[in-house]
């Protein structure tokens, strides 16, 4: 089976129901299901070929969820690129995975056209282009043009792959400061969409509201585990005007809300009486540990909605679930393994660990990503031999512990990777950022506890002597640079750096300053 | 007031960035100048330097998302406390 085969069964099975809805616009399955049809012809006649890479870089948009059907029905794998992404880590993931083609829109193509030129594309299909511009060069292509195309067949291209052909490249902060693209086949997207699903209870009556990115995993899975099911989402591009987010909860008589903390949090400083949330049947959380504080409130407030509390990550999806009814006697659990899968705790020996002793979790599955494209090394890092001669186990980097009934607890990560806004940040890409700012002898990047953000990132600076640097100055460089939510929300200049004793900057010193105000 | 409005995102969101043009009418949310947490942030600076208190069911774009729409929305809520 194949992952665009979720789109296409819905479409057989109930053609004529909502699939998507974006602001005003309502698409139902056939309509999705036509579009990517066409589009995914344009892209073999633009010469995309099995196993391509295809980059979408695009806001949650009716385009982005066809874009990524359409790439998978012409046999390639999608890459989804954050809407924040600048150029330079732009032209990084493009020369890294080597795409054949882009789809994106007429303002991001503006942001990034120079990294076009002289690359690997051979089409780029722009939404929002005008009349005049779609002469200038045949490689540019107008995406409405081709969705609409009458003359474009609208029914799928012979399929071309198995399931063991890679589906996606989702690019994940490595420690190395270098992005890493996680290889995820149609097998591993089934298996994490399917278990999920069968814990969720989702069911074809289900109405998904989505603010998270299509670029995060747990956004874009909202739209493959609703399309499996043939339910309904509903995408917003982003939490930004609660209220406006609520109404629409409440008028398209949603049943599930996906949560990172950064949510919760905001919404928990709302009046949350004003809305009634009667069709609400589940909201989840992951990205983050939510707080036990927002826990005990959502309760309170919506007693009669499941909580799920879940944790994973990009190189598997997910993990972990919470079940719903062990919310208010282990509040501060991510649950247990997902179905269909196995875990286990090990030391730094490799030994797998009892219940309350901390070490690293493993997780065996066959939604557990392939590697890292074209990064032998951190491939081996992260998947080991497992118990069995024929696999690879995932090694997540994360410590954990578990009760005595086996139920997890999240300890913390293995290295120095940031969580903020529920997506990881790795202050060394923030740090060699930092370091091509003029001005700057000695930059470190640490996270400190934040009640919205769950970590802020936070910039300590050595400024080199007579160098005259503001606040302002570095936050507008990163600004220019980095991806929004990887920009630091607190810099501090210092005349020097505390150092270990082997001359590194001391980062838990940095840390602790931090926690404790000084 | 309109001005003010334009500083403030300006300095705040946009960090004084070079070429990062909008017009009174340009969308923030589009142009991807404020997220969710601006948002607070600006709520902030409402609240602190005109005096209104902003509800919870006023976070909406209509009221929030351009510098007209923020004249607009303060105009109303100033002439409402009076």
């Amino acid at each position: 089976m194949q992952l665009e085969e979720f789109l296409e069964n819905s479409a057989r099975c109930s053609g004529g129901k909502t699939a998507l809805v974006v602001g005003e616009r309502r698409l139902t399955y056939g309509d999705v299901e036509r579009q990517a049809n066409r589009l995914a012809h344009s892209l073999i006649a633009s010469g995309v070929e099995r196993g391509d890479r295809v980059m979408v870089y695009l806001e949650n948009s009716v385009e982005a969820v066809v874009a990524v059907f359409a790439v998978l029905k012409a046999g390639a794998a999608f890459v989804m690129i954050n809407p924040t992404t600048k150029e330079e880590k732009f032209s990084y993931i493009l020369h890294h995975c080597r795409a054949t083609a882009l789809i994106t829109d007429r303002a991001k193509l503006d942001s990034i056209h120079g990294s076009v030129g002289g690359s690997s594309l051979k089409a780029v299909f722009v939404a929002g282009l005008g009349d005049r511009e779609r002469q200038n060069g045949h490689r540019i292509l107008r995406l409405e043009d081709i969705v609409t195309d009458e003359a474009i067949s609208g029914d799928p291209p012979p399929k071309r792959t198995i399931d063991m052909d890679l589906a996606a490249l989702v690019y994940t902060s490595g420690s190395t400061g270098r992005p890493k693209g996680v290889m995820i086949t149609h097998l591993n997207a089934i298996s994490a969409a399917l278990s999920i699903i069968s814990y969720l209870e989702n069911t074809s009556d289900e109405v998904v509201l989505n603010v998270l990115p299509l670029s995060f995993g747990y956004g874009l899975y909202q739209v493959f585990m609703m399309f499996r099911v043939g339910g309904t989402v509903i995408l917003e591009r982003s939490f930004t005007y609660p209220a406006a987010i609520l109404d629409r909860i409440v008028r398209e008589r949603v049943t599930g809300f996906p949560m990172i903390p950064t949510i919760s949090a905001m919404l928990l400083q709302m009046d949350l009486k004003k809305w009634d949330f009667s069709h609400l049947r589940y909201l989840t959380n992951a990205g983050a540990a939510m707080p036990l504080e927002h826990i005990a409130k959502i309760r309170k407030l919506m007693p009669r909605v499941k909580i799920y509390s879940m944790y994973g990550q990009t190189e598997c999806t997910r993990v972990t679930y919470l079940p719903p009814d062990q919310i208010d006697s282990r509040p501060g659990s991510v649950g247990r393994g997902m179905p269909n899968q196995e875990h286990y705790i090990v030391d730094d020996g490799g030994n797998r660990v009892g219940p309350g002793v901390v070490g690293e979790l493993v997780v065996r599955g066959s939604h557990v990503m392939k590697g890292y494209w074209e990064m032998p090394e951190e491939t081996d890092k992260a998947l080991h031999p497992g118990p069995f001669p024929w696999e690879k186990v995932l090694h997540t980097g994360d410590l954990f512990k578990t009760d005595a009934e086996g139920y997890l607890y999240f300890v913390g990560r293995k290295d120095d990777i940031i969580k903020t806004r529920g997506e990881k940040v790795s202050p060394r890409e923030v740090e060699d950022a930092l370091y091509t700012l003029p001005g700057v002898a000695q930059a470190a990047v640490i996270g400190v506890p934040d009640k919205i953000l769950g970590s802020a990132i936070k910039a300590v600076i050595v400024p080199e002597a007579g160098a005259q640097l503001t606040e302002k100055d570095v936050l507008r460089h990163c600004a220019s640079r980095l991806d929004d939510y990887m920009v630091p929300k607190f810099v501090e200049f210092r005349t020097e750096m505390p150092t270990t004793a082997s001359g590194k900057v001391a980062k838990l010193i940095l840390s602790e300053q931090a926690r404790q105000g000084l | 007031m309109k001005e003010i409005l334009r500083q403030f995102i300006r300095d705040n969101f946009l960090f004084g960035l070079q070429g990062e043009s909008f017009s009174d009418d340009d969308s923030l949310l589009e142009k991807r100048i404020i997220d969710s947490t601006g948002v607070l942030e600006l709520i902030a600076f409402l609240e602190e330097n005109f005096g209104v208190k902003v509800q919870d069911d006023e976070l909406l774009p209509e009221n929030l998302d351009s510098i007209n729409r923020l004249v607009r929305f303060l105009e109303k809520k100033l002439k409402a406390a009076a």
